[in-house]
């Protein structure tokens, strides 16, 4: 897709004039508490202005300015270059994998002091996104994505095969279906979303980074991660899983004509599913993700995104309250609900999902089963470079496939370009 | 051309090619006309140059988009485009009928300066601009994104190239000789004539600093400043959790274009005239 290609350009090129070396700008000026606090916030989540006019009419004394920005990768560029210039915005929205990068740039302010009454909304694998694994608490999680299975409950049927339990199961299926009709598969494997793959390896107990002490340690091809990796390399060699392009009109096609029966996504999915294949309407259920060994209940993490607050900011504690009433407060979870049409990560936002989504209209208890399935989502810690190692993601894997090469050496290729990388940017690792 | 007793040869290769060009430019124009005319439902399933129902709906919703934002970024577009052009090319005409017309200590070195200049794209500065900016305190201004856009390199070697070929030395002399000073000779005699090259610069820049994106997406934070470009690109990148606006975005990009569109139509016939043609006898 030609938008994702000019994403990976622009932030290659950001990030790049970045490291090229320039002086932060000070923050000297001294703070003047007259009239109102005014707060910026930098977030791509819809209609987040008419949320912050809610807070806004209730707290005169704290005014918060919403800036819709652009998502995806080159908004962390944008904020870095911003933080880097003594520009930054008070509050920004962060997705998780980018966080670390901020905290490595010193661009966001540890907070942990201002929001430890509110950390019991949050369960542990959503919360350990945020402080990546040390003492600290860099940001409040507002959406999360864990994942769950998306099928096509008629075309089960017509082929006769059950919800996979396993992993096993659903390579066995696949087989199954694709032997049926050389046209159809049962799901897809996509070198275009690092992020997918991410979120099935922490389903594995997959560990890419961890922190021991003040160095970091990178294991993406520890055991769990290989095993994945084997898995879709065998059935990407055998034919039997669909290995195009997502989010093409082909792949769109494919989805909305019955094509493609089944994915492996996060729970933000009805809206892709509703736009991109509105014919399957009525049609798709959820159950939870086939896993590794029967009895094991696991899942991981697609997606989702936290609010930070710059370590620039003239008013940390201020921002610290609005985040805090965003991502926790009752109204304010409806209204992101609502408004922003987010998956709230706080426990309390998720239990006020209760209507099934109008796609899901055939699924009365969606939002239980989501529920429950959040609760077995794992995370990982993210490094401070996972826009590299995404990027070596799609490298890799991309000619895996081309040249129908082992699964197991793209992601050797993957982890050697993120350490070498952390190597070269001077981050401090531990010996391995 | 001449066409004076030589009998041109059929160029069928030569039009075959130009065809084949026009159709490689103007196909995916087509694609954006066909698409925007498509509802959400009709975009990824019908066939992709069909027409569909939907232009007005769509035109509707693009404006009652977040309370017709659209229509802001197009008007911040034309401000940007337009005073960021008409900025750019006095520059550009005063510096290049210097460097054409005068002879100073250190003049090539200037324009070799500037000839390198040509050979850094403007996307490198951007950051660079960035930071200088916000150490001024404009970043986030409609400053930020006019000021890097005066000073064009390649339009002030175009006004060079064009001052030199389109101002007889004569005539200069012959105005010097007459009494005329130096300001007054650049209003009388070299502005009229560089007037074609100045729709050329004039054009040029407004098309690119139209089609820039990557300047205003660092510089502007407040999304009430955004162009075009950068405001449906907020449309496109939409986050995970959130299908993009396709339909949106194509409708946005099919009227963005039609100010271009017109702007080229109403110029186009500047840039023929040759004003200095018979002035003097060379």
């Amino acid at each position: 897709m030609r938008t994702k290609r000019l994403r990976m350009v622009m932030s290659a090129m950001l990030v790049g004039a970045l490291a090229a070396g320039c002086s932060g700008g000070g923050q000297e000026e001294t703070p003047q508490e007259t009239g109102p606090v005014e707060l910026t916030f930098w977030t791509w989540a819809p209609n987040m202005d008419k949320i912050a006019a809610v807070w806004n009419a209730a707290h005169p004394d704290i005014k918060v300015t919403v800036s819709k920005q652009a998502g995806g990768d080159e908004a962390a560029a944008k904020f870095l270059t911003a933080a880097k210039a003594g520009n930054a915005p008070d509050l920004v929205q962060a997705e998780y994998q980018m966080l670390p990068s901020f905290v490595a740039a010193e661009a966001v302010a540890d907070i942990k002091g201002e929001v430890a009454g509110v950390r019991d909304q949050f369960s542990d694998g959503i919360w350990n996104l945020v402080t990546l694994g040390t003492d600290g608490v860099y940001g409040l999680p507002q959406d999360s994505g864990p994942m769950m299975f998306y099928y096509r409950t008629d075309l089960f049927t017509k082929y006769g095969i059950a919800v996979p339990k396993t992993w096993d199961e659903y390579a066995a299926a696949a087989r199954t279906v694709h032997a049926k009709d050389k046209t159809v598969y049962l799901g897809g494997f996509s070198s275009k979303d690092p992020g997918w793959f991410a979120g099935l390896s922490q389903q594995a107990g997959a560990k890419w980074w961890s922190i021991t002490g003040e160095a970091w340690k990178v294991g993406i091809n520890d055991d769990a991660t290989k095993k994945v990796a084997d898995f879709w390399g065998g059935l990407a060699k055998d034919g039997v899983v669909d290995t195009q392009a997502p989010w093409t009109p082909e792949w769109n096609a494919a989805l909305n004509g019955g094509k493609i029966m089944s994915w492996a996504s996060a729970v933000w999915a009805p809206g892709v599913l509703s736009s991109n294949a509105p014919d399957g309407k009525g049609k798709w259920a959820i159950a939870p993700l086939p896993q590794w060994s029967a009895g094991e209940n696991y899942s991981g993490f697609w997606g989702g995104s936290s609010i930070a607050i710059a370590e620039g900011s003239k008013h940390k504690k201020a921002a610290a309250q609005f985040a805090s009433w965003l991502n926790t407060d009752a109204k304010a979870l409806d209204l992101l609900i609502k408004e922003a049409a987010i998956y709230p990560a706080a426990k309390s936002g998720q239990n006020l999902m209760t209507t099934a989504p109008e796609y899901f209209a055939n699924q009365a208890d969606f939002w239980q089963q989501a529920t429950n399935i959040a609760g077995t989502a794992r995370g990982f810690t993210f490094g401070p470079n996972v826009n590299v190692a995404y990027s070596a993601y799609k490298d890799a894997f991309d000619k895996a496939l081309q040249n129908k090469s082992s699964f197991t050496d793209a992601l050797g290729a993957m982890h050697d370009a993120t350490v070498a990388d952390m190597k070269k940017s001077g981050s401090p690792l531990a010996s391995l | 051309m001449t066409t004076k007793g030589v009998r041109r040869p059929l160029g069928l290769a030569p039009t075959a090619v130009l065809l084949l060009g026009a159709l490689y430019c103007l196909l995916p124009v087509c694609w954006v006309l066909a698409a925007s005319t498509k509802t959400r439902g009709e975009l990824f399933t019908t066939n992709a140059f069909a027409p569909g129902t939907g232009l007005f709906s769509n035109i509707a919703d693009l404006s009652a988009y977040r309370d017709g934002i659209f229509w802001q970024w197009m008007a911040n577009t034309a401000l940007y485009a337009g005073v960021g052009a008409l900025l750019s090319t006095a520059v550009s005409v005063l510096a290049g009928y210097a460097l054409a017309k005068f002879r100073f200590f250190g003049r090539n070195m200037i324009f070799n300066v500037l000839i390198g200049g040509i050979l850094v794209p403007a996307v490198v500065l951007a950051v660079p601009q960035y930071l200088l900016l916000a150490k001024a305190g404009l970043a986030n201004t409609y400053w930020a994104v006019l000021l890097p856009s005066i000073l064009h390199p390649y339009s002030i070697y175009l006004a060079r190239i064009y001052a030199s070929a389109a101002i007889p030395d004569a005539l200069l002399e012959a105005g010097r000789i007459d009494g005329a000073g130096e300001h007054r000779l650049l209003r009388v005699v070299a502005v009229p004539l560089m007037l074609p090259g100045m729709v050329t610069i004039f054009l040029f820049q407004f098309v690119a600093i139209w089609n820039n994106f990557l300047l205003p997406f660092i510089m502007l934070a407040d999304d009430e400043r955004f162009p075009l470009t950068v405001g449906l690109y907020t449309l496109l990148a939409t986050g995970a959790n959130q299908p993009a606006l396709y339909n949106l975005v194509i409708t946005g990009a099919l009227l963005s274009i039609i100010p271009l569109i017109a702007l080229f139509l109403t110029m186009q016939r500047y840039w023929r005239t040759d004003l200095s043609g018979g002035s003097v006898k060379s």
